[in-house]
């Protein structure tokens, strides 16, 4: 029996060696690797019979006799991003942060300026979207837009009225007291009061986001929770009637939920880019180029969109009528959602669409402080620290009632 | 009071085991709501086999996993024997305590103090990317260490101490006497150590989530960078999956237990 257990052992360290030699050294020494580091779900990647991105990509510089392999790996946030790449432990070859990011790692030099010869795509981003705020040089170019979107008001056709729906007051009314979810990050969540109150959402006045504090614990009992990705099943089951979250977020929710309907609120809303960028450090300059320019291909670019759902700045994949077609599958006015004519008037309308910025240290602690105020004040939570304390009170005073009598005995 | 014993047994398995059952019943759902159950199918079994992305963190997770808990259940074993042969008992007590520090520790202090040695010590010897599968590895074998050592402890004391001794008399060496005798007195402590290994490290994030590099990601890690959008129910299929896994290695365990106790018990009966 030992035996039996004992080849088995060594058989399993065989088969992970082997395994580990493939993964680690595939043979030929002349492989390239180009290190991907994108936001998770943000490419199609093969999955339900779409279109595996990375590796049409090796394949398509194997066409060109390189021999290049992918390693695509995922982050959740901008933040945590920053710091894996801050703390100088990692090297990337092609990041996706987004707009208000770019603008920090460019200021603290983590970027490369790109060789746009490299990327003849380029020309088929939208102008309006060429030299924004956080990258604005156009002889120095940072990044390159892949996706941008926004936020507006998901909410559910049967239980609410449309026309409350227009407005981020929505969030704060009493007939969907807790059926409304709320952001669960500081930012974005801030960003829902100060678009209502017409604040400046890049402010570094204290005094307005201790205001802003007041309106988001005057909302906290109608709040059903604060919430990232459990809005998509609480949203398509209903077990939640208002949200707020990205365009292209509702149009997922849409396939699986037709009650559903969103709203750009009056008051105005934030927009985001999402852009690739190489930082400091990458080994494949070109290689990493190539990649990006790679990304912008019309039918990468149909292959992303299709599957995020997410709005394109490329020309080339947002007027061809295939990918409308496959959009208008999803919703018969998802173009409307996608490419709304805020965007395409280059924000120059009426409406306020506005991008976050990056915002001071003090601002930014001043917000992440008031966030955990938020989050910890509330009764609610009193009554189960009131019991946790007795208990705990009672478990010690039993402990040392018997530890005494115990000592007494000995006596 | 029978009842109430009964009916206090059930809700413990419910709470137990109901979570996990709702996770199977949604691996079967046809669509990709967990709200309601549309329909029975094996569409995100085929989807998991044929999305590169999971099988690749799988494969690794999987990879990282045998290797830390073989590694660690090796050095583990000979830290165990050294501790239980120390004659000076607070000695015996600080070094216990001393590897006991990586268990004790939470998670976040451990995995933020690795990081920080590896980038030190990366940047010492001049590392272009001080970060990569070795770094997670030993970061993983360092945590699973203690349990190794904890679950070997006992079964060292439990055996005869005169069994190295005949055998060291019988004219085997040291060493001979170690594989050919106390090895085989211990194994079972050496299996569970090395199972718990194994499934601490296949668990883990928080440790792999500041110690991992640019091209080696595990499950844990990959299902994280998921909650902004929506997490796939490709994942409650692999979630299934690993649970049947291991439901059966333990019913296989078990079984082989009660099978050699009856063993057991049968030669001491002819022996009588």
């Amino acid at each position: 029996m030992k035996k039996i257990i004992f080849a088995v052992l060594t058989c399993v360290t065989i088969i992970c060696g082997a395994c580990l030699m493939v993964s680690c050294n595939p043979g030929n020494g002349d492989e390239i690797e180009l290190n991907v580091y994108n936001w998770g779900e943000y490419i199609s990647d093969g999955s339900e019979g779409t279109l595996d991105v990375n590796a049409e990509f090796e394949k398509y510089c194997e066409e060109k006799g390189m021999n290049v392999k992918v390693n695509y790996t995922t982050f959740d946030s901008n933040e945590s991003m920053y710091n894996k790449l801050k703390s100088g432990a990692v090297s990337y070859d092609v990041i996706f942060p987004s707009d208000y990011m770019i603008e920090r790692m460019i200021k603290e030099d983590m970027l490369e300026t790109l060789n746009l010869t490299n990327i003849p795509n380029y020309q088929y981003i939208y102008d309006r979207f060429k030299s924004p705020f956080y990258d604005p040089d156009p002889a120095n170019v940072y990044s390159i837009p892949y996706f941008y979107g926004y936020v507006g008001i998901i909410y559910n056709t049967e239980y609410v009225d449309a026309q409350d729906a227009d407005s981020w007051g929505i969030l704060w009314n009493e007939k969907y007291s807790g059926k409304i979810l709320q952001f669960n990050n500081p930012r974005d969540a801030f960003g829902t009061v100060q678009y209502k109150n017409k604040i400046d959402v890049n402010t570094n006045d204290e005094a307005k986001w201790r205001e802003c504090l007041e309106e988001l614990k005057a909302q906290k009992p109608l709040v059903q929770g604060y919430v990232m990705d459990e809005i998509f099943n609480k949203m398509k089951n209903g077990s939640a009637y208002v949200a707020t979250y990205y365009a292209g977020d509702f149009l997922s929710m849409y396939e699986d939920n037709d009650k559903l309907a969103f709203s750009t609120p009056k008051e105005g809303t934030n927009i985001f880019v999402d852009a690739m960028c190489i930082p400091k450090g990458c080994k494949n300059k070109e290689i990493a180029e190539m990649y990006i320019n790679f990304m912008l291909e019309k039918d990468i670019g149909i292959a992303n969109s299709t599957f995020t759902y997410y709005s394109t700045p490329n020309r080339l994949v947002n007027e061809d009528p295939e990918y409308i077609a496959a959009m208008n599958e999803v919703h018969e006015n998802a173009m409307e959602y996608i490419a709304p004519d805020f965007i395409k008037d280059e924000y120059e309308g009426e409406y306020v669409a506005t991008f976050y910025k990056n915002l001071d240290d003090q601002t930014l602690q001043l917000m992440n402080s008031l966030w955990e105020e938020l989050k910890i004040n509330g009764d609610s939570k009193i009554g189960i620290y009131i019991v946790c304390g007795v208990i705990a009170a009672a478990i010690i005073t039993f402990v040392v009632i018997k530890v005494v009598k115990n000592k007494r005995k000995l006596y | 009071m029978k009842t109430l014993s009964r009916i206090f047994m059930i809700l413990v398995f419910g709470i137990l085991y109901i979570p996990m059952l709702v996770l199977v019943l949604y691996s079967f759902n046809s669509s990709k709501s967990t709200g309601n159950f549309t329909g029975f199918s094996f569409k995100w079994y085929i989807e998991l086999f044929s999305a590169p992305q999971t099988f690749t963190a799988l494969r690794n997770t999987l990879i990282l996993a045998a290797f830390s808990a073989i590694i660690a259940t090796i050095i583990g074993t000979m830290a165990a024997v050294g501790i239980n042969k120390m004659k000076n008992k607070y000695i015996k007590a600080s070094v216990m305590s001393v590897t006991n520090v990586p268990m004790m520790n939470p998670d976040i202090v451990t995995g933020i103090s690795m990081m920080l040695l590896f980038v030190f010590v990366g940047s010492l010897i001049g590392l272009s990317e001080y970060l990569s599968f070795w770094t997670m590895l030993i970061a993983h074998t360092t945590f699973n260490l203690p349990y190794v050592i904890l679950s070997v402890l006992p079964k060292l004391r439990q055996m005869d101490k005169h069994l190295p001794e005949a055998a060291l008399d019988l004219g085997c060496t040291p060493l001979q006497a170690f594989f050919k005798v106390e090895i085989h007195a211990i194994l079972p402590g050496i299996i569970t150590g090395m199972m718990m290994a194994f499934t601490l490290s296949l668990d883990d994030f928080v440790i792999s989530f500041f110690t991992s590099g640019s091209d080696f990601v595990t499950l844990p890690l990959l299902i994280y960078s998921m909650t902004k959008k929506e997490v796939t129910p490709d994942m409650y299929a692999l979630s299934t999956l690993v649970m049947v896994a291991i439901l059966i290695l333990m019913l296989a365990t078990n079984l082989r237990g009660e099978k050699h106790r009856d063993k057991l018990k049968k030669r001491i009966k002819e022996n009588v």
